[in-house]
């Protein structure tokens, strides 16, 4: 197993069904649009899990080269990039995102 | 290190000159804007590849000088 920061993020994404590369924790966001993008998965009732960018700067480099998005938070979904934040709410707000968790088969948090 | 909203929007409307822009300055600090962004050219793009092309016309500005930009992109309706 390799561990420079690409391999991690890509272990970090496949690992989960829902994965938000965020600032802080969820408890303790550390930044307003990683808080916004917590609330949102909070209001789908999705489970998920979160990488702090925060813990490591190669992930805090490495994933906006890994997406090809300037900004964190990162939402990624069975593997594929969804959006940051304002697509977050975008599509929270248009029902999108309950409909896209509900056809990937996302399932309820535990 | 801030940027001006005039800035913002140029650099925007360079890039995609047909953009209506508005950008709204969030918190009265020069720091935290909202910025919208419509354009015909958008249309058949996802909201991915939208915000990208605004990203792109900010010239690597996002996320370093840009930390608190909120952008919603949209097709003229």
């Amino acid at each position: 197993m390799t561990d420079d920061p690409r391999s991690r993020i890509d272990t970090a994404v496949k690992g989960s069904d829902v994965v938000l590369f965020m600032k802080g924790t969820p408890l303790f966001p550390q930044c307003g649009f990683s808080s916004r993008a917590i609330a949102i998965l909070e209001h789908l009732g999705v489970g998920y899990t979160t990488v702090d960018v925060l813990q490591d700067q190669g992930i805090r480099q490495g994933i906006k080269e890994y997406s090809d998005w300037p900004t964190i938070p990162q939402l990624y979904v069975k593997g594929e990039f969804i959006g940051g934040s304002d697509i977050m709410m975008e599509m929270y707000e248009s029902g999108e995102l309950g409909q896209l968790m509900q056809e990937q088969g996302v399932s309820a948090a535990q | 290190m801030a940027m001006a909203a005039e800035d913002i929007e140029t650099m925007i409307r360079t890039a995609i000159p047909d953009a209506h822009v508005e950008i709204t300055d969030l918190a009265g600090d020069g720091d935290h804007y909202a910025a919208r962004v419509v354009s015909e050219s958008f249309r058949g793009q996802s909201r991915v590849a939208q915000q990208r092309r605004v990203y792109e016309a900010l010239g690597g500005n996002m996320g370093g000088a840009l930390h608190a930009l909120q952008l919603t992109t949209a097709i003229p309706s």
